[in-house]
C-alpha cells in the first residue's frame, strides 16, 4: 500500500499550511514541544528511578505515580498537539525520514505500554510485583522513551 | 574586551573543525544535549512545581531536593559538557547570536536565584518542609526558576534559527 498520497494530504491540510507558511510558528511550536518533553522526561524519570531504587525512595511508589500522573498526561497532550502541528507542516519530509518512522513506532509502543503494563506496576499495592519485575518495567519504560527522544532529534538530520 | 581573536583561534582548532564537519558526532552531541535537558530540567521542574505549591504537595520538599537534585546535577553536567562542545564547534557564530547571549545571562540568573533560595528561606526548611503550599519566598524562587529555565530552553531553540544576528 502506498502511503505517500496520505502524507501529501496531511501536508495540504489547513493547519499544516498555516504553520509551514509562517516564519515564526514552527520555532514557537518547537519550543513548547521541548518544554513539554522536559516535563514528561522528569515525571517519567522520577517514577522509573524510584522503581530502580534511586531518587525519591522515601515516597511510596504508588503515591509518587499518582502525584505525577496528571503532569505526565498534561505533557503528553502538549507534546502530541505540538508534534502533530509540526508533522502536518512537513509531512512529506517526514514520509522520507527513517528517524520519523522509528520515532512514531517507539512513541506508539511507549504510550500503550505506559498506560497499561507500566501503570499497573506503578499503582499496584506494595509487594504485588517483585523488585526485579519493577526494575524490568522501569528499564523498558526508560528504553522506550529514550528511543522516542533520540530518534525524534534525528528527524532534523535525516 | 575584544573576544574576536580568541573565538577565531578556537574555531580554527582541529577539534572544532572535527565536530563541525562530522556527520555523526554533531548530531550525537546535539541529541545528548536535548536528552540531558530532559533529565535536568524535568527533575528541576518537579522541585519547582513543589516549591510553587502546584504539584507533589504530599511529598516533603526536603525529600525532593535531597533525592532528586543530585540526579538533576548529573543532567546539568551532561548538558553543560554537550553544550560546551556545541559552542566549541562554531564559537564565532554562537557568540554573535543574540539568543545565545540572552541564554547565558538567563543561566547565570538561575544560579543567582538558586543561591538566594539556598541561603535564605531554605535554611528554615524544617518549618515548612511538609506544608502543601510553601511560604511566599519559596514559591517565588520556584516560579522564577521555572520561568528562567523555560526562557533558557526557548532561547536555546531559537539560537538555531540565527535571527537578529549581531
Amino acid at each position: 500500500m502506498d502511503f505517500l498520497p496520505l502524507f501529501q494530504w496531511f501536508e495540504a491540510t489547513a493547519p499544516g499550511t498555516i504553520v509551514r507558511e509562517s516564519i515564526w510558528m514552527f520555532p514557537v511550536i518547537q519550543c513548547f514541544h521541548l518544554l513539554a518533553l522536559s516535563l514528561l522526561g522528569g515525571s517519567v524519570l522520577a517514577v522509573d528511578m524510584r522503581m530502580l531504587g534511586f531518587g525519591l525512595t522515601t515516597t511510596p511508589l504508588a503515591e509518587l505515580g499518582r502525584r505525577l500522573h496528571p503532569w505526565m498526561v498534561l505533557s503528553l497532550v502538549a507534546i502530541n498537539v505540538t508534534g502533530i502541528l509540526m508533522f502536518l507542516s512537513e509531512a512529506i519530509k517526514c514520509f522520507y525520514s527513517p528517524p520519523f518512522f522509528y520515532k512514531i513506532s517507539f512513541l506508539v509502543i511507549a504510550i500503550i505500554y505506559t498506560f497499561t503494563l507500566w501503570r499497573r506496576v506503578v499503582e499496584s499495592e506494595p509487594g504485588s510485583f517483585s523488585a526485579s519485575r519493577n526494575r524490568i518495567a522501569a528499564l523498558l519504560s526508560l528504553a522506550l522513551w529514550f528511543g522516542v527522544g533520540f530518534s525524534g532529534r534525528w528527524i532534523a538530520f535525516y | 574586551m575584544n573576544l574576536d581573536p580568541f573565538l577565531q583561534w578556537l574555531e580554527a582548532t582541529p577539534g572544532s573543525l572535527y565536530i563541525r564537519e562530522s556527520t555523526l558526532l554533531y548530531p550525537i552531541v546535539e541529541t545528548t544535549h536535548v536528552l540531558a535537558l530532559c533529565v535536568f530540567l524535568g527533575l528541576i521542574a518537579l522541585l519547582d512545581l513543589r516549591l510553587t505549591g502546584l504539584g507533589l504537595r504530599s511529598i516533603p520538599v526536603s525529600a525532593i531536593a535531597g533525592k532528586l537534585l543530585p540526579w538533576a546535577l548529573f543532567g546539568f553536567v551532561l548538558m553543560a559538557v554537550s553544550g560546551a562542545l556545541l559552542f566549541y564547534s562554531g564559537p564565532i557564530k554562537a557568540a554573535a547570536n543574540i539568543f545565545f547571549r540572552i541564554k547565558m545571562v538567563m543561566i547565570a540568573l538561575t544560579g543567582v536565584n538558586a543561591l538566594l533560595f539556598h541561603f535564605t528561606i531554605f535554611r528554615k526548611i524544617n518549618d515548612w518542609d511538609s506544608a502543601p503550599v510553601p511560604p511566599a519566598r519559596a514559591r517565588m524562587a520556584g516560579m522564577v526558576s521555572l520561568v528562567l529555565w523555560c526562557g533558557v530552553v526557548i532561547c536555546g531553540r531559537m539560537q538555531a534559527y540565527n535571527w537578529f544576528t549581531h
